[in-house]
């Protein structure tokens, strides 16, 4: 028999160790991956580039996102005819749940669904929703972690804003 | 290295394998199910408050569940 290095094995337990615990969330002043690269089921919007973005992680089993939709909505009629696109991604296991949610708060934003749940992972969410606001050069400007009514739309309206009134590259 | 240990090392990786899924952590995106109302222990007040009452009853304590009493099996 040949002799092996023990510390190959090591080292490949240590990788295994290791892995689950280094992942590659998304960050502050991070450029945002292209979506079309991850298999998102429904349609995105054709011009992405150049808008500020609002991303949103939300599941239809969870409280707090559902109460963000109105806000969102909101969000969506002040701000779309400014640059503003919302794009609300859905991690339910079943498309039946996430499409009865959609069709009940009747908006009009973008909303997809993460099936394979791969853009979800790539962000490593912390909480239900986290959203990430991105600026004109794709690039992730703000997390907003989960969702307080009122305070937090009046935090997105002066983020947006500010977002808005910055030039495209 | 010695022959014992290179016919260990990969049956002692292997049997030691399984054991790292009891440490996966159930990330947020993945609670749907736990969200899930079935999986509340008290999605049935009325349910629960019967229960409660024959609990307390029968042990002569009451208020381990947050309920008010003196432990005489009287609490409503």
């Amino acid at each position: 028999m040949s002799r092996r290095n023990p510390n190959g094995i090591r080292i490949a337990l240590l990788v295994l160790a290791l892995a689950p615990t280094c992942p590659a969330a998304f960050k502050q002043n991070d450029p945002l991956p292209p979506l079309d690269s991850f298999k998102l089921e429904g349609k995105l919007p054709d011009r992405l580039k150049g808008q500020v973005i609002l991303l949103d992680f939300w599941a239809s089993w969870c409280g707090p996102c559902r109460k963000s939709f109105p806000a969102m909505q909101e969000l969506h009629k002040q701000y779309a005819g400014r640059g503003l696109t919302i794009v609300a991604v859905s991690v339910d296991d079943k498309r039946e749940d996430m499409e009865r949610f959609v069709k009940s708060a009747n908006v009009s934003f973008t909303v997809v669904r993460d099936a394979g749940q791969e853009l979800v992972a790539a962000a490593d969410v912390s909480t239900m929703p986290t959203s990430f606001l991105i600026d004109r050069a794709g690039k992730i400007r703000y997390v907003h972690k989960g969702f307080a009514s009122d305070e937090t739309l009046k935090q997105y309206q002066e983020e947006i804003q500010q977002l808005l009134k910055e030039p495209a590259p | 290295m010695k022959r014992r240990t290179i016919i260990f090392a990969p049956v002692a990786l292997l049997l030691l394998l399984p054991l790292t899924g009891g440490c996966a952590q159930v990330k947020p995106w993945q609670r749907g199910t736990l969200a899930d109302p079935i999986m509340q222990a008290d999605r049935d007040p009325l349910g629960a408050g019967l229960t409660d009452h024959v609990y307390f009853s029968r042990e002569a304590a009451s208020g381990g569940r947050t309920a008010d009493g003196a432990g005489c099996g009287c609490n409503n």
